[in-house]
Formats: C-alpha cells, structure tokens, sequence
C-alpha cells in the first residue's frame, strides 16, 4: 500500500520533468516555425525546395505538441518523433549541401532559389539549415528523453 | 495550472516577439528603401527604355513589366487611366523583366515589333490575351505569335530582329538594372525616383498623388 503510493509520487515528478521537456520542445518548434515565417513573408527570401520540406516536418510539431501538454500523454513522442528525426534528416543534407560536401549535381532543385545560396551567414557559421538542424536535433533528443522519463 | 500559464505565457511572448521584430523589420526597410534608387537614378531611366506622355511631365513612373505577369496586366489599364485623367502630366517608362522563363522571347518579339512602330498595340494584344499564349505561367513563344497576327506585321523582319544584339542588348541591360534597384517581383513602379512602400495599387495611387500634388505648385 505504501509502497504504491510512493511509486505514484515517483510517478508524478518523471511526468512533471517529461512535461517540461516536451514543453521545451514545443517552445523550440514554435520558435522556429515564426522564424521561418520570418524570413519567408517578412523579409521575403523565398524558400529554396530543401526549406519546404524542413517546414513541412517542423510546423506541425508546433500544433502536435500542445496535445501531449494538457494533459500529459506520453504518446505525442510517437506522433512527433518521426516528423523531427526526418527534418533533422533533411536540415543535415541541407547543411552539407551548403558546405560544399555533398557536390552539387546532387542538388534536388535545380528551378527557382539554388538550396545551396547562403542567404544569411551571422557570426560567419550560422546559417538557416543550421539553425533549423540545430533545433531539429534538440526537439528529437528531447522528446526521447521525456519518452523515457515518463511513466507508461 | 502553473503549466497552463507557463505554456499561454510562453505563446504570446512568442506572438509579441514576431510582432515587434515583424514591424522592426518593414519600418527599418521602408527607411533604406527611399534611400537606393536616389544612388541609382541612372539605371531607372534608360535612353533605349519605350516611355509614353511627354519627357517634361512632372510625373515620371517606371514600371518594371514581364508580358507573362498576370498582375503587370491587370495594372497596365489602371496606370492608363491614371495617365488619362492627368493629362501631359504624367510620363511612364517601361522596363522590361521577363522573369518568367521563356518571357524573354516575348519581349524581344515585343522589341520587335517596336521596330516596326506597333510596340503598343503589340503589347495590348498580348497582355490582352495572355491567358492564351501563358497558360500556367509558361509563355508558349507559338501561341504569342498567333496572338500578332492581324496587327499588320512583317514577321520575316521581326524574327531577324529579335536575334539581333541591339535587342539582346536592351533586355540583358534592363534585366541588369532590375537586378541593381532590388527588383524581384513584377510589377514594380518607382514614382519620380521613389518605390512603392508596399505593394499595391492604393499605395501606387497615393505616390502618384502626392507627386502630382507637389509638381503642381
């Protein structure tokens, strides 16, 4: 009897620190899906085909999540983790696409905005498929770590 | 509860910052955007540019077209109209933007033509029915030709003016300018030296206006 009751406390604080990872995860998607508007409809640089399909993985996650938030539900890993695994997939060929290390024939879009034009360089490093790999990589490490923080 | 207020307050902190750095953004360029063409003056108005009204007018626009831009077509009659209600006022010089892929023929078909003296007509026509020869935003260089057709003009003279280098000149010089004033989309105007704030044909209206209003003292 007590012994349950202690587990269910245990309980209750892995739910608490998962809820704050996966809150923390909801914040970067959001974060980066306004800045991805940002850059598209305020400063207007047109999006490059590699672009389009790192937002189609990282914008839904910033309407998933809130769904796993109130209540927590430890399922929204499975609907999620899949979306930031593959951006993060595509975001990485993106990066070594602007580096240089994957040679250009291999460039999917050969029509409208070269994917390997750098639009924005800041500190002489950061660059839009960095930033977006970046938070690619953070959402999925910690969505994995909420999924197994939490109880089942 | 303290995760619901975290979350509401973490999302309109959020909202505010895109907001605030949103309105940053368009006031701090509509500050630099008055500020380029005055350095560029020389690439507005080219000497080979077709312009219509009177080279005195108070009023110069200089609307950067593409014949296969839907939008260019829709404007072309309004800024007619602007002209017509003010008349010798107001003087428009045409830059030519083929941004659409494979335009570029149809501007050189439309230089030629303006060799002929029928750029005008020419150019009505084919805005008239670019639904035709453009479907899908793809200009179709055969079905442009049909829609000259009737206009009276020499077709064996056109083709070999459309190859030569005056014309080849004039298009690669306006797309070179187009690309020094920041022009990316069409149409753009630019009011006596100054672009549009924002897009739009209110915001064309107004600057015409105020030009209007400030030459006529």
């Amino acid at each position: 009897m007590s012994a349950d009751r202690q587990s269910g406390r245990n309980h209750q604080a892995d739910d608490a620190r998962a809820w704050t990872l996966v809150f923390f995860a909801w914040l970067i998607a959001s974060a980066s899906t306004l800045g991805a508007l940002f850059f598209g409809e305020v400063m207007r640089l047109p999006p490059c085909s590699l672009c389009w399909y790192q937002r189609i993985f990282m914008f839904p996650m910033a309407l998933i999540l809130p769904f796993g938030l109130f209540p927590f539900d430890r399922s929204v890993v499975r609907a999620a983790l899949p979306l930031a695994s593959l951006g993060a997939l595509v975001a990485a060929f993106h990066v070594l696409l602007v580096a240089g290390i994957i040679p250009e024939r291999l460039e999917p879009c050969k029509q409208g905005v070269p994917c390997s034009e750098t639009v924005i360089e800041w500190f002489g490093f950061v660059t839009i498929p960095l930033l977006s790999f970046v938070a690619f990589a953070a959402i999925a490490a910690l969505l994995t770590f909420a999924y197994y923080r939490s109880s089942k | 509860m303290k995760q619901k207020n975290l979350f509401i307050g973490a999302a309109v902190a959020l909202v505010v910052m895109f907001a605030g750095a949103s309105m940053m953004f368009t006031s701090s360029k509509s500050a630099t955007s008055t500020a380029i063409p005055e350095a560029n003056q020389a690439a507005l108005v080219r000497a080979h540019a077709p312009t219509v009204g009177p080279v005195d007018a108070p009023v110069t626009i200089v609307e950067f077209l593409d014949p296969a831009c839907e939008t260019c077509a829709t404007f072309y009659p309004m800024v007619k109209d602007m002209m017509a209600a003010n008349p010798g006022r107001i003087r428009i010089v045409y830059r030519w933007a083929p941004f659409h892929m494979g335009s570029q023929d149809v501007v050189a078909m439309l230089e030629a033509a303006r060799k002929q003296d029928k750029l005008w007509p020419a150019l009505e026509a084919l805005l008239a029915s670019q639904a035709q020869w453009s479907p899908g935003h793809t200009p179709q260089v055969a079905a442009a030709w049909k829609q000259l057709e009737g206009l009276g003009l020499n077709r064996e003279q056109m083709i070999a003016d459309m190859a030569s280098p005056e014309i080849t000149q004039r298009i690669s010089q306006d797309l070179a300018d187009a690309a020094s004033l920041n022009v990316t989309m069409t149409p753009e105007f630019f009011v006596n030296g100054k672009p549009l704030p924002s897009f739009g044909y209110e915001q064309l209206k107004q600057l015409v206006d105020e030009a209007l209003k400030a030459t006529s003292k």
